[in-house]
């Protein structure tokens, strides 16, 4: 005999989950009665959105399913944007959320709020389980399905009814079995034929590689495809670090603030062989004008992104790493001597924006990225911070960029950061934030103490919501609405909270300043006055054509 | 842009229509109808669903379709060979003599049954295609509908598929 709450957390053991991030609530008290002595970690966050990040955070780093747990109404609510983020990358992610009990459903009891209902379009799935003897199977479904496919959040909301309801006898957990569910691994050979064929003719050959080449661990494969045909890698601002930022192969980032030799590429180019990708706006510009000349191979593990936003000659429904072998195997080695690879090369090497005056917040990156391993994983806020450092800093290996692209959610990056520091104690994590995005989830300053979490904060302060300043001032003719900051003073915040930190406002002060953060044993919030009206360039105007970029010198 | 009928096998589960429902406004297709009920398999449901739109368009909404967990297939059966009804129940305005007299005759033209008559109005029943409904529909429109109401159409595949 036992109660649903104790089958929930016997259901997380069963899925080797360690560590859940959440914060509790009358409606999930039966849970954490439990928790109480489960060998399971609880990070008690300070937010529950932040133990949406935080949990994201650690999935990501990790490839593993995060845990995420909430009470009924106000909590499980504050989960929201955690989720929408989660489902618009693709990370796999559970979320637990206490319910009211199942007498009270529908009744708007205290703390009552239809969360499977708000969550039906940022979940791959959700379930509100009304029957305590059905939590094992539950769970286990929940954590096939967030963890397999294209991945994503699922949500298990439980009535406080059905925690405390004895189960007896305790029905056995099956193998999750859903025939409504039946993910494609393997690329169809026919396909795969044409793709191959495709490549051997091709001469402007290139591969555009997202998120799903992450998440399917197919960064080797994707280097062994370009180092033997030589072809060109544009990665999106997802699927940095899959391919190594220095390998000659490599272009950098694709899209409206990607690199002219990305962007130059995607126009020129006879075929693009895109991979775990979407064709997001952002990347993409006017659609017409993406990729116009060229045929396109859609290698994606959800047949729903195939064709979605662009025609596409040859779809490929598969999971990345299998069809990219496949393809692989079938190929031949090949040089290409048609000038293609001359040519963006000269591109890499051209029209690299000029550094800002003062001090130049591309400098701190790239100061930041001399001083750390391969193995440091980066994690950024949204805006001008998040392009910086996705432009200057450089990804060897996947899972190192941690980054909130699809929903673009201010506030992800610092419990992100925690969440990634769970995952992986042994290594450097760093924050790279805006002084707006940082005072979105600031609180978490109390879950990085009393965990003593060694995370680095690099706030790149501008004083302005940077990036909607930018917009400002390039589009609605300098007139800066509601986007300037009144100062703070973070280090004292910092401190108040227990946490080291200086202030930089000189450039020469950024290596010493630097040093210090990442020389510190704990955390460390390095709050750095940038130039205030530093812009990121190159930038493609929305709506623009891909190549179509201001900003670069000459 | 033309009406594609769907059938779509789902999972016999609280929440399922809302998913799918929600599905289709949240992605912005219309549903032109929707009609649901239990089929032949034990614990699956069946909704016939016509949506507007190119192919383009469509293949996207069976493609999201699919990825609901809950559902189990979807066919697009606007090519296929089928029989279609829809059922429709018209309150028309009718009081007792001439007026009376003339919807009734148009009701035996359309085959519709008259199902309740008061004072003042008849209830007449409609099974048939959704142009035939639409077509009384807009000739009963003069006496004055008091109320309409369809069902949505629900559509099969003519013949023996699969050997059943
Ligand atoms: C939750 C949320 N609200 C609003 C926005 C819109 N937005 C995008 S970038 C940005 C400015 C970010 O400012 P800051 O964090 O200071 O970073 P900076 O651009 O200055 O580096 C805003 C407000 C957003 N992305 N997320």
């Amino acid at each position: 005999m036992k109660t649903g709450a104790r089958l929930l957390v016997d259901g997380l053991q069963r899925e080797g989950v360690e560590t859940i991030f959440g914060y509790p609530g009358g409606a999930v008290l039966p849970v954490y009665d439990e928790l109480y002595d489960a060998p399971l970690r609880h990070v008690l966050v300070r937010h529950e959105q932040a133990a949406a990040h935080a949990a994201d955070g650690y999935a990501r780093a990790s490839g593993k399913t995060g845990v995420c747990l909430a009470t009924s109404g106000p909590g499980a609510c504050n989960l929201v944007t955690g989720i929408a983020t989660a489902y618009m990358d693709s990370v796999p992610l559970v979320a637990v959320t206490g319910q009211v009990p199942t007498t009270m459903l529908g009744n708007d009891a205290f703390q009552e709020s239809d969360i499977t209902g708000i969550t039906f379009p940022i979940t791959k799935h959700n379930y509100l389980v009304k029957d305590a003897a059905e939590i094992g199977q539950v769970v286990r479904d929940a954590f096939y399905i967030a963890g397999t496919g294209r991945q994503g959040p699922v949500l298990i909301d439980l009535p406080k009814d059905v925690m405390t309801a004895q189960v007896d006898p305790v029905p056995e957990v099956q193998e999750a079995r859903l025939r409504g569910y039946q993910p494609t691994y393997e690329g169809h050979p026919r396909q795969v034929e044409r793709a191959v064929a495709l490549i051997q003719e091709a001469e402007r050959p290139l591969l555009y590689i997202g998120g799903g080449v992450v998440a399917s661990g197919a960064a080797a494969e994707v280097l062994a495809l370009a180092e033997l045909t030589a072809i060109p890698v544009a990665s999106t601002l997802m699927g940095l670090g899959a391919v190594p930022c220095d390998h000659p192969l490599s272009l950098g980032m694709i899209g409206m603030h990607g690199t002219e030799a990305a962007n130059f590429a995607v126009t020129e180019c006879d075929l693009l062989i895109a991979v775990g990708v979407r064709f997001d706006d952002r990347v993409t510009g006017r659609v017409e004008a993406f990729a116009p000349q060229a045929a396109v191979v859609h290698i994606d593990i959800d047949p729903a992104e195939i064709g979605k936003n662009k025609p596409v000659d040859v779809p490929i429904v598969g999971d990345a790493r299998l069809v990219l072998a496949a393809i692989t195997a079938k190929l031949a080695r090949q040089e290409r001597g048609n000038g293609w690879l001359s040519r963006v090369r000269r591109w890499q090497e051209e029209n690299a924006p000029a550094p800002a005056a003062g001090l130049d917040p591309a400098g701190v990156i790239r100061q930041m990225n001399a001083l750390l391993d391969d193995e440091a994983i980066i994690v950024s806020e949204v805006g001008q911070n998040q392009m910086w450092a996705a432009q200057h800093y450089c990804f060897r290996r996947p899972r190192t960029w941690l980054t909130s692209g699809g929903l673009g959610t201010m506030g992800y990056g610092f419990p992100a950061s925690i969440g990634a520091q769970f995952a992986c104690p042994d290594r450097t994590v760093a924050l790279v934030a805006g002084d707006g995005s940082f005072q979105m989830n600031i609180q978490e300053l109390g879950t990085v103490v009393e965990y003593k979490v060694p995370v680095k904060v690099v706030i790149l302060n501008n004083l302005y919501l940077g990036m909607v300043r930018q917009w400002q001032e390039l589009f609605y003719d300098r007139r800066y609405s509601y986007t300037e900051l009144s100062p703070v003073d973070f280090v004292g915040i910092a401190r108040a909270y227990g946490v080291e930190g200086r202030r930089v406002e000189d450039p020469d002060e950024v290596g010493p300043g630097l040093e210090e953060c990442f020389g510190t044993e704990g955390a460390f919030v390095l709050d750095v006055r940038i130039e205030r009206e530093a812009n990121v360039f190159p930038m493609v105007p929305a709506g623009a054509a891909i190549n179509e970029m201001i900003g670069r010198r000459g | 842009m033309r009406p594609h009928t769907l059938h779509v096998l789902v999972e016999n589960r609280a929440g399922v229509l809302s998913r799918v429902s929600g599905l289709f406004s949240r992605r912005g297709f219309n549903i032109e109808s929707l009609a649901v009920g239990t089929c032949e398999e034990p614990g699956m449901s069946r909704m016939t669903i016509v949506v507007l739109g190119d192919d383009a368009r469509i293949e996207q909404v069976k493609k999201q379709l699919n990825k609901l967990i809950d559902v189990i297939k979807v066919s697009d059966i606007t090519e296929q060979s089928t029989v279609a009804r829809e059922l429709a129940l018209i309150k028309v305005a009718a009081e007792p003599g001439e007026g009376r007299a003339e919807v009734m005759q148009v009701a035996s033209i359309f085959r519709a049954q008259i199902i309740d008559v008061s004072p003042k109005s008849i209830i007449l029943q409609v099974a048939g295609d959704s142009e035939k409904i639409d077509a009384l529909e807009r000739l009963l429109r003069q006496y004055g509908i008091k109320e309409f109401v369809r069902t949505g159409k629900i559509a099969l595949m003519r013949g023996m598929k699969g050997g059943r």
